[in-house]
């Protein structure tokens, strides 16, 4: 299992308790800065100090542990938690929640969220004028497997307007949050689809600097996950912070405020 | 083979859809033991207005300083019922509110034990990533050896303690200020 918690265990005997295996920093350029202005709504919120560096202690590199019962089929099947069929097309997004290592993440949890096939949310904010669907809520949870495995049902949700520019609208996405074995690992971030030609006028996406990065958001339309007669499929693999082989230093090289 | 980690993504103003099923503001179920505490407090942005589409997420260990995590080497018991994790949203004043147990202290880096702390993730619409932070306990004698607080200026401290609210009740509160004067410390991790 890609767990620090298990170097831990095993370099006890010569590492000690001293220096604690950690999770690895994020390669700069590959993760939004928190002020990104085109982004109105980050003006505000973004702190203005520097982040403190933190060394990871065992308060780090544990984290919530949820068991498989946590997540029931439907939870998983979006286009069945009501008494009728969800209008849109319906799809199957699917992938591996890896680590930096490309070893698989078992056994996580996976939440998503989501507007209807209209682009509304079922959200008493939400003030798009589209039609809500009674046989939609947009949300759903699964657990990975034992290779890192997850897959939802759903519909492909639609575009939506927002306020923060003239003309300004979402591509569309689906939000996904991720555990991971750590409370380091957490990640929330938001799936798009290939050719929506929105994604290149989005702050939302373009706030990753690196070019790569912000393309690994975009999920591959994927043949093998199509069901005949039923549903696209599209894949998205997610890849959490991996632990650090060797022990980390108890000074980063990062500011401190 | 080395991938990198998957860039994250503001959760945007409608997360409760996708969040709200896990809201957890209780970490003390009766079978818990400890000093049980309620820590309430208020998100505010810049201009110190609450933010009322705020998530506070929250880790710790329990009493005895034992994670709830197959991982924690300590040979220390975890009660039936206790997890350590918590997902509270803010209202429309931009308030939290969540009871718990006051955790033991937990090692730290050169074998010494780091004061009593929450882990805490902070997500809004507008943040493109979760801030991370700490709660402290006040008048707890060993804040002043901890080592995450000293790694912060001691004028920005007193952002990561909570005040106790009124005496003997295990009222304690503890505010996100996101940006401007008072800024919360949030931490790299
Ligand atoms: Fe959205």
């Amino acid at each position: 299992m890609p767990r620090a918690v298990d170097m831990l265990l095993r370099g006890r005997s010569s590492v000690g308790m001293n220096k604690i295996p950690g999770y690895r920093r994020y390669i700069p350029g590959t993760q939004p800065r928190h002020l990104h202005p085109s982004y109105v709504s980050s003006i505000k919120r973004a702190p203005q100090q520097p982040l403190v560096w933190l060394p990871h202690t065992l308060s780090e590199i544990t984290g919530p542990v949820f068991g498989a019962e946590i997540a029931d089929v439907k939870a998983s099947d979006l286009t069945r938690q009501h008494s009728g069929e969800p209008v849109g097309e319906r799809i199957i997004v699917s992938g591996r929640v890896l680590d930096e290592s490309a070893r698989p993440v078992p056994h996580t949890l996976v939440e998503i969220w989501q507007a209807n096939a209209a682009g509304r949310y079922l959200h008493g904010n939400d003030q798009h004028n589209a039609p809500l669907d009674p046989n939609f809520t947009g949300c759903g949870h699964a657990v990975t497997d034992s290779e890192g495995r997850y897959r939802f049902v759903t519909i492909r949700p639609g575009e939506y307007p927002w306020g923060n520019h003239h003309n300004a609208w979402r591509p569309a996405h689906i939000h996904f949050s991720l555990f991971g074995p750590a409370f380091a690992t957490r990640l929330v971030t938001q799936m798009y689809f290939q050719g929506d030609p929105l994604i290149p006028f989005d702050p939302i996406f373009n706030c990753t600097d690196d070019e790569k990065a912000r393309n690994r958001l975009i999920s591959q339309f994927d043949w093998e996950t199509t069901i005949p007669s039923q549903a696209l499929g599209y894949r998205f693999d997610i890849v959490l912070s991996g632990c650090e082989s060797t022990p980390m230093e108890t000074h980063g090289h990062g500011e401190k405020s | 083979m080395s991938l990198p980690a998957t860039t994250w993504q503001t959760v945007g103003p409608f997360f409760s859809i996708g969040f709200s099923w896990l809201y957890r503001d209780n970490l003390a179920g009766p079978g818990v033991s400890g000093s049980r505490v309620e820590i309430s407090g208020r998100v505010l942005d810049g201009e110190g207005n609450p933010v009322p589409d705020g998530i506070v997420e929250i880790w710790q260990a329990n009493s005895q300083g034992k994670y709830a995590h197959p991982g924690d080497p300590q040979e220390k018991k975890v009660e039936e019922g206790f997890t350590g994790y918590g997902r509270v949203p803010t209202d429309g004043a931009g308030l939290f509110r969540f009871t718990t147990i006051k955790p033991g202290r937990v090692p730290g880096p050169d074998g010494h034990l780091q004061a009593p702390h929450l882990e805490i993730s902070v997500f809004t619409r507008g943040l493109l990533r979760r801030l991370i932070t700490r709660i402290y306990f006040p008048d707890e004698s060993s804040n002043a050896q901890d080592f995450a607080l000293n790694l912060v200026d001691a004028g920005r401290r007193s952002t990561l303690i909570a005040k106790q609210t009124d005496a003997g009740s295990g009222a304690l509160e503890w505010n996100v200020i996101l940006q401007g004067p008072g800024e919360t410390v949030f931490f790299d991790v």
